[in-house]
């Protein structure tokens, strides 16, 4: 095992271990110089530790859960060092407040981090040179960071970061305003491929995911959840299951008090010396459970509500000119509606953590997106503080957003705490599909007027969903930030246009997704431009660069916020150029229908990223295959562009899935799929074959990559399906639908 | 009394024959590459060899192995380069990583029995291994680098 792995060691004082006495730690950021710098370890900045040895120590603070980040943002601050990669070790972080947000979600590690890794990075090379003029007595202008060492070119004199350490931690820390940043053409590891650092672990098996950390003296725990959400334990019978053998007693876990928050759902826990003798025992309780309100819920009955809810008016969220007047007098009106469903995110690790209860405080090992949350919620669970509650991250085996929510981390402390023991309990695949924060289904209806032209002179758009606000409000029925994800911000050049939202009740945990609302938000309104298009008789490419209109720049903050210039303006320029970039590498104008095989376009922008997205599909008696995609994106500076095609290779895959086979429904309350048999998801022979990914070289800020990729695919897909068939879809997912 | 080799070294296990292999591995020897994906063979992340061929560890007991020979990711090669690990990270396979063990432990036993298989048969041998990333086209791309057969 190399020494930048996960390793799982108990201990408490986790970040005094991570830098030897003698190293140099600096606190510019989030952390005054601080106190846990030992006399030799130099911590110029949280994120930063230099030993003596000449090792440089960079923190990653946020959670890899397959993306890479666990290396492209200490690439980031290795770059800016002048570090050598080899002598870097990567640690990671325990959640810290003082680490800045450790949420590993809304594709924002980058986006958030570029700047302060920059600073953590510069600012210690700086000082290292400043300690060398100091050292030779020289101007500080003639010393220069390269590979790990200070050069003197005027006196070929060197010295290794190593020997500067002592000397450069009793610099003055520059001013963020002071910092000299390597110019781009210096580049040895930003913009290049720099392999992840836990490669070599993954290949041999030896890498710690939070399925794979152990405590000592840990026992299992398989816990029985509600069948309906909300419902509640009226009593049970454990003898039976106390018989298997390896298993040691049952335990319960009281129910959530609405609202649900991150909070456990409640249930019964077996717990026993092994993860299997704890589900064996788990098959062998009889429970009665009082169900609640929402046993209810049956998905049939609750789409026909959704789709109700929005054909009529609701609640306006965007209104440009009058479309009303326009749909009175304009030539030709277009309606339709589509339907995405609930959805779970099924990363191939179950939810998983294991936790120790000891003296009032708690340590816990976790598969984790987001360690303050865990922090908080175990604390509020047990009635401590934030701060007493020690969690270590693993690497996740997957996340989407689900492991942002740590409800199985307070499940294992809650047990913990109950049995003196440290506990794991061990999601199955069966809980994590039946007792997910679904992604919320949604179905939308959408109206326009056109011209003479088949170009919209008038949009109308209804959107009616679970809001993800109802973890926090009992009340919440419209959704909020959801409206920000591709409807309000649709950037069509369209002069009467209106966004709504409906109400909807929440009667199951809803939650983010890998791109959230864009998923259906995207596949509405790239779908229903299609069909204005096809309506119109016109090429696709040429109909959507058309409604998008000139270049030009869009602000979509509140005007009370347009304080100052933002960067990340919608910029048409930007999202035509994708779509140009994608058509052209994809063949689009030489490449027509036929034989049931055709391409299909759909672009969108989310995490401030332009993806313009064209899938070929091949459909044959009713099968579809996809033998390629390609994908143009403009996502700013990219750091590690392997890791960014791969983000958005995956993408296409975890798109495919969502657009051909996803779908959660329930019945009486209880969430009908369990397994990989009944809740397929894309596998080898049925993802795309190829995905080809198109960068836009870019010097604009970076912008998100994990999840932009995943809206353009399910409309790309159903676009090139109408191409090749006549067979328009509205409903996901797929499925049986093509006969 | 069961005994079987795991990674070369004889073991002796006395409890319940119904465990599964997988559960044995992870939670009684500590070996924790083969992975808990599905525990219904359904998706391939606990694929082990047993006698050499890819077999789900999750569906497969104790009293099923006994007397066998178990290789599992951490044995595959000491040196964690085994041809299709050198692949592997030539391609830069694993997002995630989670099913990856599983992945390559399913190749291996495929290139054992053809040393060179059509796109066809790596479709048919790599099915049953679900990988959420989406990291297929790499993998079958791995698989083809490893076998010495055209991309």
């Amino acid at each position: 095992m190399k020494a930048n792995s996960i390793t799982v060691v108990t201990r408490r004082g986790f970040l005094g271990t991570t830098f030897s006495a003698g190293a140099l730690v600096l606190g510019t950021r989030f952390l005054p110089v601080n106190a846990v710098a030992a006399e030799a370890t130099w911590q110029p900045n949280v994120y930063l530790g230099l030993e003596p040895d000449g090792r440089v120590i960079i923190i990653a603070h946020r959670s890899e859960m397959g993306t890479g980040i666990r290396t492209s943002l200490p690439m980031i601050v290795a770059e800016e060092l002048e570090a050598d990669w080899t002598r870097v070790k990567i640690k990671q972080a325990i959640g810290d407040a003082k680490y800045g947000s450790q949420d590993t979600d809304g594709s924002e590690s980058i986006r958030d981090f570029y700047d302060p890794m920059r600073e953590a990075g510069a600012s210690a090379r700086m000082m290292l040179e400043a300690a060398a003029a100091s050292k030779w007595s020289v101007p500080v202008a003639e010393c220069r960071a390269k590979n790990h060492e200070v050069l003197h070119a005027k006196t070929n004199r060197k010295l290794s970061f190593g020997e500067l350490v002592p000397l450069a931690s009793k610099q003055p820390v520059p001013k963020k305003e002071q910092l000299k940043f390597k110019p781009a053409a210096e580049y040895r590891y930003v913009g290049k491929l720099v392999p992840i650092t836990d490669l070599d672990d993954i290949l041999a098996g030896h890498a710690v995911f939070g399925m794979d950390a152990r405590m000592p003296g840990m026992v299992y725990a398989s816990i029985e959840h509600p069948p309906v959400f909300g419902g509640t334990l009226k009593s049970y019978d454990d003898a039976e299951a106390r018989k298997v053998r390896g298993v040691s007693k049952t335990l319960t876990i009281p129910p959530f008090k609405p609202p649900y928050a991150f909070q456990p759902l409640g249930g019964v826990a077996v717990i026993a010396d092994n993860t299997w003798a704890a589900m064996q025992g788990r098959r062998k309780l009889k429970i009665n459970w009082e169900l609640g309100p929402n046993a209810s819920l049956d998905s049939v009955a609750y789409k026909k509500t959704l789709q109700e809810t929005a054909r009529k008016a609701c609640k306006v969220a965007r209104n440009d000119g009058d479309v009303e007047a326009e749909f009175k007098k304009a030539p030709k009106i277009h309606e339709a509606e589509y339907y995405v469903p609930h959805l779970a995110h099924a990363s191939m690790e179950p939810p998983v953590a294991v936790a120790e209860f000891k003296n009032g405080k708690v340590e816990l090992w976790a598969s984790t997106q987001n360690p303050q949350a865990v922090q908080e919620t175990v604390a509020k669970a047990l009635g401590i503080k934030p701060a007493d509650v020690l969690c270590h991250v693993t690497l996740l085996g997957g996340g989407f957003g689900r492991k942002s929510k740590p409800d199985y981390c307070a499940e294992a402390a809650v047990l913990s705490k109950q049995l003196g023991k440290p506990v794991k309990v061990v999601w199955s695949r069966e809980d994590d599909i039946r007792f997910d924060f679904y992604h919320a289904v949604a179905a939308m209806y959408i109206k326009a007027a056109t011209d003479e032209k088949g170009r919209p002179t008038a949009w109308l758009q209804r959107s009616v969903f679970p809001p993800i606000g109802s973890q926090d409000d009992v009340t919440a029925k419209y959704g909020t930030f959801e409206l920000d994800m591709g409807w309000t911000d649709v950037p069509f050049d369209i002069p009467n246009f209106r966004a709504e939202c409906g109400p909807a009740d929440t009667q199951i945990r809803i939650g983010w997704m890998r791109s959230v609302a864009n998923i259906p938000h995207a596949f509405a309104v790239q779908s229903f431009t299609d069909e204005l298009a096809a309506a119109a008789g016109r090429d696709r490419v040429e109909y959507l660069l058309d409604v998008l209109g000139k270049p030009r720049k869009i602000d979509l903050r509140p005007p009370a916020e347009r304080k100052g210039p933002d960067p990340y303006m919608l910029d048409i320029a930007r999202m035509r150029r994708v779509i140009e970039i994608a058509a052209e590498r994809s063949g689009w104008a030489t490449k027509k229908p036929g034989n049931g095989r055709a391409l299909g376009i759909a672009v969108h922008r989310s995490f401030l990223t332009y993806v313009a997205t064209v899938v070929e599909v091949e459909v044959d008696n009713g099968k579809i295959r996809i033998p390629r995609v390609d994908i143009a994106l403009d996502t700013g500076k990219v750091i590690n562009p392997d890791r960014v095609r791969a983000q958005l290779e995956g993408a296409s895959v975890f798109g495919a899935s969502i657009a051909l086979m996803g779908e959660i429904t329930a019945a009486n309350g209880r969430v009908q799929q369990s397994n990989f048999d009944t809740y397929p998801v894309a596998r080898l022979n049925e993802a795309p074959v190829e995905t080809h990914v198109h960068i836009v070289p870019s010097n604009a800020p970076p912008a998100g990559v994990g999840e932009p990729g995943v809206p353009p695919m399910s409309p790309a897909i159903c676009n090139a399906i109408f191409a090749a068939t006549g067979k328009r879809i509205r409903d996901l997912p797929i499925k049986k639908q093509l006969g | 009394m069961i005994e079987i080799t795991v990674n070369g070294s004889v073991k002796q296990y006395d409890g319940d024959p119904a465990m599964p292999v997988l559960w044995y591995l992870r939670d009684l020897l500590e070996l924790t590459g083969a992975k808990f994906g599905c525990g219904m063979g359904l998706c391939g992340a606990c694929t082990v060899h047993v006698e050499g061929k890819a077999t789900r560890s999750c569906v497969t007991n104790m009293s099923d192995v006994a007397g066998k020979r178990i290789t599992t990711i951490e044995g595959l090669d000491p040196s964690g380069n085994h041809p299709l690990q050198k692949a592997w990270r030539a391609v830069n396979v694993p997002q995630c990583g989670y099913c990856q063990g599983g992945q390559i432990m399913q190749a291996a036993s495929l290139l054992a029995q053809k040393p060179k298989p059509t796109d066809r048969e790596i479709d048919e041998a790599m099915q049953g291994n679900i990988c959420r990333c989406g990291t297929y086209q790499r993998i079958r791309q791995a698989v083809k680098m490893a076998a010495g057969v055209r991309a």
